[in-house]
């Protein structure tokens, strides 16, 4: 992944406007985070593989972290914090967010074709 | 020789090495046989290196590697039970249960080292615990493993007492790094966060020691 590059991503983002793609949205805190610190609450939400087909999308930018919003027919799809892209070799849009350690904070993905379920037992 | 067959069930590539690698190297030492079957690939995990090199698309391939590196710095097999990460408590506990019953029996597994359900703060660990408590209550109980239990929460020792097993693993520190170490994408997070805890010397003592609590069972 790489800082992102503005232009690059929106125009990933419209290529993939109007079409059925799969979505992965996820933020964590960790499952650790109540443990080393006791004032500190677990939170974490994922959904892998939904499948949407927005009407557009943007990304906007406040001091170096940006903000994804993709308008669903009947809803949206929102993702603050995301520092990082990558546009990967199956031509799918990689977004995360990291703290200063290097720890994912949030992620938003967006692909043409399913996210894989890797967890194949003794390849 | 020792004779002991050791089966070390966790949810996660990098828990054995945590967890249990000093008691895994002792085993080795004294001639007994050890399997680790790995729940996940930790495809969920956190901690994509530092700096960054995994993405959450990437992470598992590097996380199968790094666990391959790590059984190799142990010298032990590993088998992949190929569950998701965060995703074990949601599947049916008796499915869990009859598939390591199944690796259990077929491994000859004469001691089975897990989490202690309700004591081992990441929702996998405490769900896979008691899946593989549930199996090993489920075979003969002539044929049944002995089964410790590790237990991570702060509050284990008030609730529990002292455990009933406790390795000084010392001698074989450099083995543990050396398998902490080989999980790359992993080590360091996890590593910071323990060495900017509060009582970062207490949780560098825990990691010289290794604790079980071992399973009674009522039937």
């Amino acid at each position: 992944m790489e800082a992102i590059i503005q232009e690059n991503v929106q125009n990933k983002i419209d290529r993939l406007a109007n079409k059925k793609v799969y979505v992965h949205l996820e933020t964590t805190n960790g499952a650790y985070a109540s443990h080393f610190d006791e004032n500190a609450y677990n939170v974490g939400a994922f959904i892998r593989n939904a499948q949407v087909e927005f009407q557009h999308g943007k990304i906007v930018s406040t001091g170096g972290s940006y903000r994804v919003g993709l308008k669903l027919d009947l809803g949206w799809v929102y993702a603050e914090g995301v520092t990082d892209y990558e546009i990967d070799d199956k031509d799918r849009l990689l977004m995360a967010g990291h703290d200063r350690e290097g720890r994912l904070m949030v992620a938003l993905e967006i692909s043409e074709t399913p996210f894989s379920h890797e967890a194949d037992p003794d390849e | 020789m020792s004779k002991e067959n050791v089966v070390v069930i966790f949810p996660h590539p990098d828990d054995e090495s945590f967890g249990a690698s000093g008691t895994i190297s002792k085993f080795r030492d004294e001639g007994a046989s050890v399997t680790y079957l790995c729940g996940t690939l930790g495809e969920m995990g956190r901690n994509m290196g530092n700096p960054v090199f995994a993405n959450r698309e990437t992470l598992s391939s590097f996380r199968k590697k790094e666990l391959q590196n790590a059984v190799k710095q142990l010298d032990i097999d590993v088998e992949l039970l190929g569950y998701r990460d965060k995703t074990l408590e949601f599947e049916p506990r008796e499915q869990v249960a009859a598939h390591l019953k199944e690796k259990i029996e077929a491994l000859n597994a004469t001691i089975v080292i897990t989490h202690y359900p309700g004591y081992a703060v990441h929702p996998d660990h405490d769900a896979l615990g008691a899946a593989v408590v549930e199996a090993v209550e489920n075979i003969e109980s002539s044929k049944r493993p002995a089964v410790w239990m590790h237990a991570i929460s702060n509050n284990s020792e008030k609730d529990l007492g002292e455990p009933d097993i406790v390795y000084d693993v010392k001698p074989y520190w450099e083995r543990k790094l050396a398998a902490i170490k080989a999980h790359l994408s992993q080590a360091d997070g996890m590593m910071s966060l323990i060495e900017n805890h509060d009582q970062t010397a207490a949780q560098l003592e825990r990691l010289k020691t290794e604790r079980f609590y071992r399973y009674t069972f009522t039937t």
